[in-house]
């Protein structure tokens, strides 16, 4: 059978050889292994059998712990298993790996290694997570490209049969994980002639059956278990010569040569570095490249790290060695050296003291590098070699981060580089809008297929969901390519949004005589013009070829809409000659065929009139001898943000944030909130503009429902008007609480990201035009400036007295300040408006634990953050601890503020006569359940704080540092159903059964969104998710119904697009309740494939239809002799299908597999149907008549004082 | 009593057709149809924007947020082919021709000449015995001639009479300056029959939420009259057999448009009114009604009432409206 080259990722090459290899997989998402469950699971789900002709059963787990259980009892029971994951995911895996290595049983676990959370959380890639998994007793394979990882996926079953260690298969993060590569794919009759059916059959005969009952897993005691765990040594002592054998048959069968320790470079090195994972491909290309101009350098790549064999890793020296530096992708803090470091710091004293050493003892120096996928480019490789050469090299060393604290950094010249000629190195900037790495992972795939030419491509995104910028890397040469870091000298680039000019300096990495392609609304004779002076200035320095495209206007006449991806790539390859212009628009238009073919002969079409427009529409632009630019790019940040925020955040946002040094960063992962203010991305093309002139009814609707802070409204005193800016608008407050007062709905326009909600749920129309709204979308370019000026000045007027505002109202809670703002989150998300109401509502005395997933990244991820402060400086302080525990963490955070609430209760009253009788009466009986009681109390607290300030006591200093937590503080727990129904639901059963005073915000998108549309048991019955590509065969989880069975637990359902005033009042009944509330709000999803901006169209239909029912259940009436369980919503009045196809997650199933969606969807009526009536009789009961949930525990089982 | 008919060249038992309409979404109704004696059915219509947008819909949706965010580079599952457009229509034509033994009609609803005409062929490969062409078009451009319109009719006519074999009927509006010579023109151009008339469902406004409606009402029996009229003057001027459809409701208005010179008529609003079964109760009147009026047959009675049958073809043109016009003053 002959070997295909393919163009695949990491990822996939590891599925594939797994898939092809297990029977029973079982999965959970997490960045950056998802993918491999995707691949398995689709391949299985389309009937993509494994070498011995069966489809592998693939099963998606409410946890990594539960895979790793999974998997162990498949492998007990006899199966061939595996699973693939990454991070916090391999930790919850370690105590199964520990068992399963324990009982010598063969397996693979495939990781994309990425960092573990510490001082913060990071999805990249670093070996923290693989280094934690060394105690387990698993073997450990670094694969260091996408190549190898096909390659040892092989390797590593064939020797797990074998040798019976089970092995840990791992490639760095994204960087091997998510690289396309061209490779030469294994056929079926490699991995036959690899895998060996007697070992199969062993494998089988030691697995549990009743037929031949065995017991495994006992308990014992000291007298046997320190013998009996020493009685797998001969396995781990005959393992490295397993996978060395595996490897040297794959050698015969495959014809790529590995050995456990690869050397390469001069055979008389007198310097090596030692390396492991995708790093060794950059110290090996700079190897080649110093050592052809005279140096005499080499590079140890280490394959298998556990068990570590001594003996080869010293022979695979070479004899000249003198100095060595080991290179780890990991910190361990405290410890004498990383893991890999005190390896190879052991194996050559052992052999020394043993008088075995071929060679002198070298100097040995460790360092770090490329944690969180940090760049490692050859300039760093450089340094290190240098830093050998000294007489006293730095040890304990860092390369690629300037530490200007524990100067642990070694300096290296960034201009320093590897790359040949021959190598076409392509940047591309584009929007994730505009499709701009879908049409270069097609290019790839075109070059890799179509030519000789390896390929690579690599691609970085910023941490916004909406408006994303990415920017593609992308490597073609004659010879495979082992540069694995981002393009630094490029000789191609395309900036495929005309608005990055003014935001990158897209030309910083063009090398002289390169070539700039830009998609610009300007044609070749008046493009110069409207160009940044840098931009000018480069172009003519660089002696740069500069081609211009009016993207936008092929797209539109070809109804391509807003993806110009197809029209740039075709100009890529017309202008970048790496196939003939014929060749390569037939191979444009092949790939365009394979992409879309399947989703309608249309949307070829229309691809191809793009490639057919495309040419005649590019130009070469004459290049002037001088620069005639005026037009400077902006400054980053408003010349008034905090010194922070323009010293440390700014650098990240302007893309400098690897230049930042190791000193300006806070020690302990705390930041300061109130930053993304400071970040005007403008990333809206229109926003909606306010009509002042009577159509407005002043309902507010448009500021409860946007997910982003940006559309905001005042009422103030008139006089303030005084020093307006001409433009800005105002009108009479139309109700009788703040009469004479003016009344203004003011967008924040660069802030805004456009995606129409409040437009959409105005209902207010134009008497004269009812196309025309209150509001209504204007082109925000040509407002731009205008509306800056009026928002400045909006936010410059006072904030409403919290103690005036009616807080349980749509209307009155939107005069209180939103303390979560221009989130990162999705143009339209459905979850953020939750958030920021809730922060409107309670914000300045609320405490957040966030569970990980989208919430903790729209709300947490650098460089700046969402959640602010008021006037006063008072506003959420929040916390993301995990996936799993959050609400754990949350129940702490109560556990912890109300022994400090009891303790600085005790201490007034024990002071009360320094204090004074009446302020400390009025301290302890203070009535903290409206804002005006809450104000008064905080003005209680200042008073004490003064007397205290003047006491010198014990008492009187403890009571200083707890006097704030005698003001109410509210607590409350966050995150998405795949923490709260999956993961994070063993934590959320027990924090509800704990009777404390906790609020639980479930943002329910039904599916786990944040790693790209998993599902979790919160998918409903007919949806299509990833995992459920036949659509999830059963119903959604009813968590509200679970919850209500405690009996002491305030329960609401919510869906604001369906009836905004409830959802204000379940927030406020669920807060004011003194025990845990559990709130699940329906939040629209762009994973749900439907119009963001009618989002909340789409939650009324999930209630109409019965899908969503709202209700609240309230304790507190139970206790009053009422049925605690309030419907707020009607009986069903539409079918289910009329909700559910509005959207593609419905509706694709029936493009996808008709039969089983209209089996599904009937069952799914069903589902409605019935969860209704439940709830309808559960409503209906007479307490103390039976049926109606009574309390099962007391309200208040434990004393919370808040 | 010989109840047959001959539309669009096909033989058919009776001349009560069922015409395009929810109804022929489910086998099983079309079964329906069948035992309840329709000669013939009409699928629903497979529309050209609804080809068009449904592809661009899923590309759009399935693609939408896609490669912008690191962690979720997709939100579905990537699945091996989808069942768009015509598929699923295609199927259920496929499976009504292996189930029923009266012939099956596919309709397709478009104006432009574009790749849906694709989808005749495949409706003929499914089994169609014929294909009924709604040209559904508002022309609201101002620049556009009445010439312009016609032409397009005609352009769409051409193309799916060079991409199919079976017969191809024309559903038309009554909106032409010259209906008699619009006729003609798609007589000679090859339609086989003439499907008089279309209903445009007008839209409505909703007063509460200010808001344009679809606004589908059910057609009266009031409506029959203008295909009545039309039938009657077409007929024995055109070759192309006529089809009365809009306000077909009683066995009445079925001999009124057969005498007027229909070779079939069609039901679709008192079917959804009444259910498949109305289609025994009409056919029973039919019959009925022959026998007290001593008629044997169909043909019999087919153009009796035409406009060159009738005593008075006037009655048909502009002096019947005179006399209409004097009566209702008489009335008030």
């Amino acid at each position: 059978m002959k070997r295909e080259h393919v163009t695949i990722d990491g990822n996939e090459a590891a599925a594939y050889v797994a898939h092809k290899l297990n029977e029973v997989i079982c999965i959970y998402p997490i960045t950056p292994s998802s993918n491999m469950g995707e691949w398995a699971d689709e391949w299985s789900a389309a009937g993509r059998k494994n070498l011995w002709g069966t489809i592998p059963s693939v099963t998606e787990m409410q946890s990594e712990g539960g895979a790793a259980g999974a998997i162990h009892g498949a492998l007990q029971t006899g199966a061939l298993s595996t699973t693939f994951t990454a991070s916090q995911g391999l930790l919850l895996m370690l105590p199964n790996m520990l068992k399963i290595a324990g009982e010598l049983t063969s397996t693979v676990f495939h990781v994309s290694a990425r960092t573990v959370a510490s001082h913060a959380l990071s999805i990249f890639g670093d070996h923290s997570d693989v280094m934690m998994a060394r105690q387990t007793g698993f073997a450990m394979l670094a694969s260091n490209s996408v190549q190898e990882v096909m390659d040892m996926a092989l390797i590593a079953q064939a020797a797990t049969l074998e040798g019976r260690l089970p092995v840990l298969h791992f490639f760095d993060g994204f960087r091997t994980s998510h690289e396309v590569m061209k490779i030469e794919q294994l056929t079926d009759d490699d991995l036959r002639a690899m895998i060996d059916d007697d070992l199969i059959r062993a494998h089988r005969e030691r697995a549990l059956t009743p037929e031949r009952p065995v017991l495994r897993g006992t308990a014992q005691n000291p007298d046997v278990f320190f013998q009996a765990r020493e009685t797998v040594n001969p396995y781990y002592n005959a393992f490295p010569d397993v996978v060395q054998k595996a490897m040297d048959k794959f050698a015969r069968v495959v014809g790529r040569k590995y050995k456990l320790f690869d050397y390469y470079g001069s055979p008389t090195a007198e310097r090596v570095i030692v390396i492991m994972g995708s790093g060794a491909e950059t110290v090996e290309e700079t190897v080649d490249f110093l050592n052809k101009r005279g140096e005499n350098i080499g590079v140890l790549k280490v394959r298998l790290f556990r068990p570590f064999d001594t003996k080869r890793f010293i022979e695979a020296l070479p004899k000249s060695v003198k100095s060595i530096a080991v290179l780890d992708r990991t910190k361990e803090p405290g410890a004498s050296g990383e893991p890999m470091y005190q390896d190879v710091l052991t194996a050559t004293t052992e052999l020394f003291i043993n008088n075995k050493l071929p060679f002198a003892f070298p100097k040995i120096i460790g360092g770090r590098y490329g944690l969180s996928s940090k760049e490692f480019t050859p300039a760093m490789v450089k340094a290190v070699y240098d830093e050998m050469k000294k007489e006293n090299p730095k040890n304990h060393f860092t390369v690629g981060i300037n530490d200007d604290v524990t100067f642990t950094s070694l300096e290296y010249d960034a201009s320093f580089s590897t790359e040949p000629d021959d190598v076409v190195r392509a940047m591309f900037y584009g929007l994730g809008a505009d499709g701009t790495v879908g049409a270069n992972k097609n290019s790839i795939k075109i070059i890799g297929e179509d030519t000789s030419n390896y390929a690579q491509g690599y691609f970085v995104y910023d941490s916004k969901k909406s408006g994303s910028t990415t920017t593609s890397h992308l490597r073609f040469g004659p010879r495979p390519i082992h540069s694995t870091y981002l393009i630094e000298r490029a000789n191609f680039v395309a900036c495929h949004q005309w608005f990055f000019l003014e935001k990158y300096d897209v030309l910083r990495n063009a090398i002289p005589n390169a070539t700039f392609l830009l998609n610009s609304f300007y044609g070749p004779d008046q493009v110069w013009d409207q160009l940044p002076r840098h931009i000018q200035q480069q172009i003519i320095d660089k002696k740069i070829k500069f081609y211009v495209i009016d993207g936008y206007k092929v797209a539109q006449a070809t109804g391509m809409g807003a993806r110009v991806n197809t029209i740039m790539q075709t100009c890529f390859f017309a202008i970048s000659g790496v196939l003939p212009k014929d060749e390569a628009i037939a191979a444009i238009k092949n790939s365009i065929k394979k992409t879309y073919g399947k989703k309608g002969d249309q949307i070829v079409q229309q691809n191809y009139a793009a490639v057919d427009q495309t040419l005649a529409n590019l130009h070469e632009v004459k290049i002037p001898a001088a620069v005639s630019s005026k037009i400077e790019m902006p400054p980053v940040v408003s010349d008034k943000a905090p010194d922070f925020v323009k010293n440390v955040t700014a650098g990240i946002i302007a893309g400098f944030g690897d230049s930042l040094p190791v000193s300006v960063f806070p020690k302990d992962g705390t930041f300061p909130t109130g930053t993304a203010q400071w970040e005007k991305r403008n990333i809206a093309l229109e926003i909606p503009i306010w009509d002042e002139t009577g159509t407005c009814i002043q309902c507010n609707k448009c500021a409860i429902v946007c997910p982003h802070a940006a559309i905001r409204v005042k009422v103030y005193d008139p006089k303030e008007l005084a020093t307006s800016p001409s433009t800005f608008k105002s009108m009479d407050y139309k109700g009788v609480e703040y009469k004479g007062m003016k009344y203004t709905v003011q967008v924040a326009p660069e802030d805004c990201t456009g995606c129409g909600i409040c437009v959409d749920i105005c209902p207010a129309k134009n008497k004269k035009e009812t196309r025309l709204k209150a509001i209504n979308m204007t082109e925000q370019p040509p407002i731009r400036e205008r509306e800056r000026a009026n928002y400045d000045f909006f936010l410059s007027l006072p904030e409403t007295d919290r103690r005036t505002i009616k807080m349980d109202s749509v209307k009155g809670s939107q005069f209180a300040q939103p303390l979560f703002e221009y989130s990162g989150a999705c143009t339209g998300c459905g979850e953020t408006p939750y958030v920021k109401l809730a922060t409107q509502m309670f914000g300045d005395r609320m405490i957040v634990a966030n569970a990980t997933g989208c919430s903790s990244i729209y709300g947490g991820n650098l460089p700046t953050t969402p959640w602010t402060f008021n006037h006063e400086g008072r506003g959420p302080a929040w916390s993301n601890s995990l996936f799993e525990d959050n609400a754990e963490f949350g129940l702490g955070m109560r556990l912890s503020i109300d022994k400090q609430h009891q303790m600085a209760m005790e201490i007034v009253e024990k002071m009360k006569s320094e204090i004074g009788d009446d302020l400390a009466d009025a301290i302890l009986n203070a009535n903290q359940s409206d804002e005006p009681g809450i104000y008064e109390q905080r003005q209680r607290v200042e008073d004490l704080k003064k007397k205290l300030a003047g006491m010198n006591s014990s008492d009187a200093k403890r009571l200083l540092t707890l006097a704030d937590m005698l003001v109410k503080k509210s607590v409350w727990i966050m995150g998405g159903d795949g923490w709260a129904y999956d993961i994070g639901y063993g934590g959320l059963d027990h924090v509800i059964a704990s009777g404390k005073n906790v609020n639980i915000l479930v943002l329910d998108t039904e599916v786990y969104s944040n790693t790209g549309g998993q599902m979790s048991k919160a998918t409903p019955r007919a949806a299509v998710a990833k995992f459920a590509a036949a659509g999830k065969p059963l119903g959604k989880k009813d968590l509200g119904r679970i919850a209500m069975q405690y009996g002491n637990v305030y329960v609401a359902q919510i869906a604001m697009g369906y009836n905004d005033a409830q959802t204000v009042r379940a927030f406020m009944e669920a807060e004011s309740y003194d025990g845990p509330s559990l709130i699940i709000a329906y939040s629209h999803c762009i994973a749900h494939g439907i119009n963001m901006t009618k989002g909340m169209t789409n939650q009324k239909y999930a209630v109409e239809c019965g899908h969503w029912p709202t209700y609240r259940f309230d304790p507190r009436l139970a206790q009053e002799g009422k049925n605690p369980l309030k419907l707020d919503s009607k009986a069903p009045k539409i079918k289910f299908e009329e909700y559910a196809y509005m959207e593609t997650r419905y509706k694709m199933l029936t493009k996808s597999h008709p039969r089983e969606a209209k089996e599904l969807m009937k069952l799914a009526q069903e589902d409605v149907e019935a969860r209704w009536k439940a709830l309808e009789s559960l409503a209906a009961e007479t307490p103390g008549n039976g049926a109606a949930p009574a309390p099962a525990a007391p309200v208040k089982p434990a004393p919370s004082t808040n | 009593m010989d109840l047959s008919t001959n539309y669009l060249g096909l033989h058919l038992r009776n001349p009560l057709v069922a015409s395009a309409s929810p109804l022929s979404r489910s086998l099983d109704s079309m079964k329906r149809l069948e035992d309840s004696g329709a000669s013939a059915i009409v699928m629903y219509s497979l529309f050209e924007e609804q080809i068009a947008h449904e592809a661009a819909e899923l590309n759009h949706y399935l693609s939408y947020g896609t490669e912008s965010f690191a962690e979720s580079l997709t939100y579905f599952p990537e699945s091996q082919e989808y069942n768009l457009g015509p598929d699923e229509y295609i199927e259920l034509l496929h499976a009504a021709k292996e189930k029923l033994s009266i012939p099956v009609i596919g309709s397709l609803n478009g104006i432009s000449v574009g790749g849906w005409i694709d989808y005749a062929k495949k409706i003929e490969q499914a089994g169609a015995d014929a294909l009924e062409l709604n040209v559904y078009y508002i022309p609201t451009d101002p620049e556009l001639t009445g010439q312009e319109v016609e032409d397009r009719y005609l352009e769409v006519l051409h193309a799916v009479k060079q991409a199919i074999k079976v017969p191809v009927a024309m559903k038309l509006s009554p909106f032409f300056s010259s209906m008699a010579h619009m006729a003609k023109r798609l007589d000679t151009a090859g339609a086989n029959g003439l499907v008089l008339f279309n209903r445009f469902y007008q839209p409505d406004i909703d007063l509460e939420t200010l808001e344009v409606v679809p606004g589908v009402v059910l057609s009266t029996p009031m409506a029959m009259r203008l295909p009545l009229r039309w039938i009657a003057i077409l007929h024995g001027k055109v070759k192309a057999s006529l089809a009365a459809t809009s306000g077909v409701h009683t066995a009445q208005d079925v001999i009124k448009m057969l005498m007027a010179g229909a070779d079939v008529t069609m039901m679709c609003s008192a079917l959804l009114k009444h259910g498949p079964q109305h289609v025994t109760t009409v056919l029973s009147e039919v019959r009925q009604w022959m026998l007290e009026h001593e008629y044997v047959s169909v043909s019999q009675m087919k153009g009796s009432m035409s406009q060159k049958s009738v005593a008075d073809p006037a009655a048909f043109e502009r002096a019947n409206y005179m006399k209409a016009l004097n009566q209702y003053k008489v009335i008030i």
